[in-house]
C-alpha cells in the first residue's frame, strides 16, 4: 500500500537519485574517480547520454503499461520526473555532440543536421523532447487543454524516430538497436491493442481511462 | 566519365627491386631512401631471424624506415584496446578482451594462384627471408577516427616477389582464419566468413603496403591480428586485414568482405578521401584518439597524407565511384 505522502517522500527521490547514477558516472570518469571511460572519450561520452536518453523514454513509456496491469496507480506520479530525465540525457547528448564532436563548428553542424538523415532524425526527437519538457508543468497543461494531450502523444514519434537514429548509426552489427526496438515495439503494441480492444467494448460501459 | 583501371603491373617490375622505388619517390627523398635502401642490400642485418612468439617480446634487427611519419605515436594501450576485429567482437574494446586466450603459432600462409612458387608455408619460414622494418603509419578508420601507429613489418612487395607472379597476377586476394572455435566473433553473422580483402597489383607492390609482423618493437598482439596482418597506410583501416592465412594471385578483382556486406557503402578501393563522404557520415574531418575531449577533430588529408607516394596510382581513375 502506497499512500500519497510515501511516494512523494520515498519513491519518487529513490528514483531521481537512481535516475541521477548514468550521468554521476560520467563525471567521475571524466574527472578521473573512476576510469571506465573508454580510449575515444567523446564517443563514450556521447554514447552514453545517448543510451540513457533512448532508455529513460523506454521507461517512460512503460510507467502507463505498468500501471494498467499492476494496478498500481501511485507510479503515474513518477511519469513525468521519468520523462525530463529522458529529456535531459538527451540533451547531454546533443551537447556532447554539440560541444566535443563537432567543436561548435557551425558548418559543420548544420551539415550534419540537414545532410546526415540519421543526425536528422536524432535533431528532430531532439525537439520534440524540448516542446515537451517546456510544456511539462501543470501551469502549461492547463493553458494549452486538450492540445497539451495531443502535443505529448509524440513521444511514441520520440520512441521510433530514436530507435531509429540509433539503428541507422551502427556500422552493420544491429543487434543492439534491435533490443530497443523489440521493447519500443512491446511498449506501442500493448498500446495499439488496449485501443482495438477498447474500440470493440464501445457498447459497454468503458473502463477507467489513463 | 572515362574510366580506367589502373594500370597492370609489369612482371618485369615485380621482380626487379630496382623498380620499384619510382623516379618520383627518389626525388623527394633523394639520399634518405636511397641510402636505406643501398645500407639494407650492402650490410642489413643478417636475415633468417625467427621471430619470437610469446606477447611482448621484443622483435630483433628493426630497422628505421623513411617512410615513417614524424608525428607522435598513440599509446601502446591505445593501439591494443580500441580497434576493429569482429573475429572478435563486435565492440571497440571486444579485440582485445577476446582475444587473450587466442593462440597465434603455430601458424601457416597458403599462398595460391598465378604465381610460380605456391604451397602452404610455415609462418616462420614465409617471414625468415626478409628484414623487419619499424614503420610509423597514420591509421584513418572509416569511423572518423584515427591514430599514429608504429607497425613492425615487411614490404608485402618483398614477400610477393619471393612468390613469382606471373603476368595474369593482376590482383592480391587475402583471407583471414576461420576458426569460430578460436575466434568467438565468428559464431555470430555480422559479417560473411572468412574476412576477405584485395589489392590491386600495384597496390599490392607499392614501397608503403607492409605486412605487419610487431607493434612498438614488439611481437604483434593478438588483438592487432596477430600473427601477420596487412598495412596499407593511405586506405580506411578496414582494408588492413588481420590474422591473414591465406594470399591468392588472381586476374579479377576480388570480392571483400566489407563489400559484400554493404556494397553501397563500402568500395574494393576503400582510400581515404576527405571529399567522397560514406552515404551516412562525412569523412571530411578525423578525431585522433588521445588529443583529449576538447581537442577539435582534423581535417583528414587526402590518401591520408600519401597522395605524393600514391595518387598516380589511381590517375584517370573517378575516385567517386570507386570509392
Amino acid at each position: 500500500m502506497n499512500t500519497l505522502s510515501q511516494v512523494r517522500f520515498v519513491w519518487k527521490p529513490l528514483v531521481f537519485l537512481l535516475s541521477l547514477l548514468p550521468a554521476a558516472f560520467v563525471v567521475t570518469d571524466v574527472t578521473g574517480l573512476t576510469s571506465s571511460l573508454g580510449v575515444n572519450a567523446v564517443e563514450d561520452i556521447q554514447d552514453r547520454f545517448g543510451n540513457w536518453g533512448l532508455r529513460f523514454v523506454l521507461i517512460a513509456l512503460a510507467v502507463t503499461p505498468l500501471r494498467q496491469i499492476t494496478g498500481w496507480n501511485w507510479l503515474a506520479r513518477l511519469r513525468r520526473m521519468l520523462g525530463l530525465f529522458a529529456f535531459c540525457y538527451v540533451l547531454m547528448h546533443f551537447l556532447a555532440w554539440l560541444i566535443l564532436d563537432q567543436g561548435l563548428l557551425l558548418s559543420a553542424i548544420l551539415e550534419d543536421i540537414l545532410e546526415r538523415p540519421f543526425i536528422t532524425i536524432g535533431f528532430a526527437a531532439f525537439l520534440l523532447l524540448l516542446a515537451m519538457a517546456v510544456t511539462s508543468t501543470n501551469g502549461m497543461r492547463r493553458r494549452l487543454g486538450k492540445r497539451w494531450q495531443q502535443l505529448h502523444y509524440s513521444v511514441y514519434i520520440v520512441g521510433i524516430l530514436g530507435v531509429w537514429h540509433y539503428w541507422w548509426q551502427v556500422k552493420i552489427d544491429a543487434r543492439e538497436p534491435a533490443i530497443y526496438a523489440a521493447v519500443l515495439g512491446i511498449l506501442l503494441g500493448y498500446r495499439l491493442l488496449r485501443l482495438r480492444r477498447r474500440k470493440r467494448d464501445q457498447v459497454r460501459p468503458a473502463p477507467s481511462t489513463e | 566519365m572515362l574510366i580506367r583501371k589502373p594500370s597492370g603491373i609489369r612482371p618485369s617490375e615485380i621482380t626487379s627491386p630496382e623498380n620499384y622505388v619510382d623516379r618520383r619517390r627518389f626525388l623527394a627523398h633523394g639520399a634518405a631512401v636511397g641510402g636505406a635502401l643501398a645500407a639494407g642490400h650492402a650490410a642489413g642485418p643478417a636475415l633468417g631471424a625467427i621471430l619470437p612468439e610469446r606477447l611482448g617480446e621484443k622483435l630483433d634487427d628493426v630497422s628505421a624506415s623513411p617512410f615513417s611519419t614524424e608525428e607522435a605515436p598513440n599509446s601502446f594501450e591505445d593501439i591494443t584496446t580500441y580497434n576493429n576485429y569482429y573475429e572478435f567482437g563486435t565492440g571497440k574494446a571486444d579485440p582485445a578482451r577476446n582475444s587473450r586466450q587466442f593462440e597465434p603459432r603455430p601458424w601457416s600462409l597458403a599462398v595460391s594462384g598465378h604465381a610460380e612458387r605456391t604451397g602452404t608455408f610455415d609462418f616462420d619460414d614465409f617471414v625468415k627471408p626478409h628484414r623487419l622494418e619499424e614503420r610509423i603509419y597514420r591509421m584513418r578508420c572509416v569511423e572518423a577516427w584515427s591514430m599514429v601507429i608504429p607497425w613492425v613489418g615487411i614490404p608485402l612487395a618483398d614477400i610477393i616477389r619471393q612468390f613469382k607472379p606471373t603476368a595474369s597476377a593482376k590482383y592480391v586476394s587475402f583471407k583471414t582464419l576461420h576458426d569460430p572455435q578460436r575466434m568467438p566473433g565468428q559464431r555470430s553473422r555480422v559479417l560473411e566468413w572468412p574476412y576477405r580483402e584485395g589489392l590491386t597489383m600495384a597496390e599490392a607492390m607499392h614501397p608503403l603496403t607492409i605486412l605487419a609482423v610487431g607493434l612498438y618493437g614488439e611481437v604483434l598482439p593478438n588483438a592487432n591480428g596477430a600473427p601477420i596482418r596487412l598495412v596499407v597506410p593511405w586506405k580506411y583501416g578496414f582494408k588492413g586485414i588481420k590474422g591473414i592465412v591465406s594470399m591468392e594471385f588472381v586476374e579479377r578483382q576480388p570480392r571483400t568482405s566489407w563489400e559484400m556486406a554493404a556494397a553501397k557503402e563500402y568500395g574494393f578501393y576503400a582510400n581515404v578521401n576527405p571529399e567522397v563522404d560514406h552515404p551516412r557520415w562525412s569523412q571530411a574531418r578525423e578525431r585522433r584518439i588521445g588529443a583529449g575531449l576538447f581537442a577539435a577533430k582534423q581535417a583528414t588529408l587526402m590518401f591520408n597524407g600519401y597522395a605524393e607516394e600514391v595518387a598516380h596510382l589511381y590517375q584517370g581513375l573517378d575516385l567517386r565511384r570507386n570509392f
